[in-house]
């Protein structure tokens, strides 16, 4: 049976990347639709009518939304190849708490790197390095968070970790310095083609940061 | 499974230590309760949940697993003999998830808001919570709980919350039965099952607690 599968995106939202790297990664063809956030397409506000926003990804005509459970959802369906999660339950539920860790602490870091200033910018920084730290602890000595394999916890924080080159620039932060191993973790992550052909150039991301910035005038 | 040593360290009017307490109960697991003081957290609760410090931490032979929604699908993985808390179709569990996601997002901010907000916050508050509590009537419909015939992940994460209405209504100055009727009767179709009668405190003894919290937050 032919599926029919749909993502309503964003090409600038870390949530809409992981859904494109989880679908890569399983060699999933996909329609993809990219929505202007002003001004909502009546698929998007008649598929996600409780929260509006994208990723929502639709499979044969139902829609899924929040991508951590399209992430899930994605792994259940198409369980044959690239598993995003461990069989082991308890395995499963420490990467849950970590893709979680991320959704709670990562990306609201990520938001106030570039709006704060002075002593704020300084705590902000020193509260995002100590969660990357946390993060690099989970490491280990494994390759990837997923083992050898890119797991559920790989594919939630890549988006926010490709900001990362982008941060350093505006942040006046090295991070290549403080986290050695969470930039050799990004490295081995780029090197798979699902993954760098999923998320946008960093010079892309750095120019829309600058003309942010000019707009807020917070440059 | 033979030998199981469960634990349980949760926090009496924790209305997320009360979606474990259901789970277990529901499952029929036994277990070791662990009341904690949050003011004076115990070297086994800052070692099994270093990150965010927080209760319920669920511990399985040993092993802790942390954050309520989390602990309810290890529980339901686990002991999956009796009770799916999912089901087993995989669409039909994202909608259970999405659902769950939405209670924690939606209705616990607001909720917590009607009791320690005022004025104009409190209204938006207000009128967005009982917004809410009819999109989750719609997606309940006709069906006895959200999980179908039998308390699902919907329903275990909700259901706590109902322990805190008689707070929201009395400091938010709200009434819930009225806008709400098809939800009050799911939540007393609810109370009618004794593993949610067996986790969920009093409502006055929650409701005390509450003005204690206002008070030592100064929102009173």
């Amino acid at each position: 049976m032919a599926d029919e599968v749909v993502l309503l995106d964003y090409w600038l939202s870390p949530f809409g990347m992981r859904l494109r790297i989880a679908l890569a990664l399983k060699g999933i063809k996909y329609e993809h639709k990219e929505e202007d956030l002003t001004n909502k397409s009546p698929l998007l506000l008649q598929s996600n009518p409780v929260h509006k926003k994208i990723p929502v990804l639709i499979h044969n005509g139902k829609p899924v939304c929040e991508s951590v459970v399209a992430l899930q959802y994605i792994d259940e369906v198409w369980n044959d190849t690239a598993p995003l999660l461990p069989s082991d339950p308890y395995l499963k539920s420490q990467a849950r708490f970590w893709a979680d860790f991320v959704d709670k602490k990562i990306y609201g870091y990520g938001k106030a790197l570039w709006t704060a200033k002075g002593e704020e910018l300084e705590a902000v920084q020193k509260d995002h390095l100590d969660c990357i730290k946390l993060l690099e602890g989970e490491l280990g000595d494994k390759p990837f968070f997923g083992g050898e394999t890119i797991g559920l916890l790989d594919v939630t924080l890549l988006p926010f970790a490709s900001w990362f080159s982008v941060y350093e620039k505006f942040g006046n932060l090295s991070l290549e310095a403080a986290c050695p191993k969470f930039i050799a973790w990004l490295k081995r992550c780029f090197l798979i083609q699902s993954v760098s052909e999923s998320l946008p150039a960093a010079e892309k991301l750095y120019d829309y940061v600058v003309q942010m910035k000019k707009k807020l005038g917070t440059e | 499974m033979a030998s199981d040593e469960v634990v349980l360290l949760d926090f009496w009017p924790s209305p997320f230590g009360m979606r474990v307490r259901i789970a277990l109960a529901e499952k029929g697991v036994k277990y070791e309760y662990k009341n904690q003081d949050l003011w004076n957290k115990s070297p086994l609760l800052l070692q099994t949940n270093p990150v965010h410090k927080k209760i319920p931490v669920l511990i399985h032979n040993g092993k802790p697993v942390c954050e309520s929604l989390i602990v309810l699908q290890y529980i339901d993985e686990v002991w999956n003999h009796k009770a799916p808390l999912l089901p087993s179709d995989p669409y039909l569990r994202s909608q259970a998830k999405f659902w769950a996601d939405f209670v924690d997002k939606k209705i616990y901010v607001l909720g917590w808001k009607t009791w320690s907000t005022k004025g104009e916050e409190l209204e938006a508050a207000k009128k967005e919570f009982i917004d809410c509590i009819k999109l989750l009537e719609v997606e309940l419909g006709d069906k006895p709980f959200f999980g179908g015939e039998t308390l699902g992940i919907v329903d275990v994460s909700l259901i706590p919350l109902y322990s805190w209405f008689s707070v929201y209504e009395k400091f938010g100055n709200l009434s819930i039965e009225p806008e709400c009727p098809v939800f009050v009767a799911w939540a007393k179709r609810c109370l009618e099952k004794e593993s949610v009668t067996k986790s969920l405190p009093d409502q006055d003894k929650v409701c005390d607690y509450a003005l204690w919290r206002r008070k030592v937050l100064g929102y009173e």
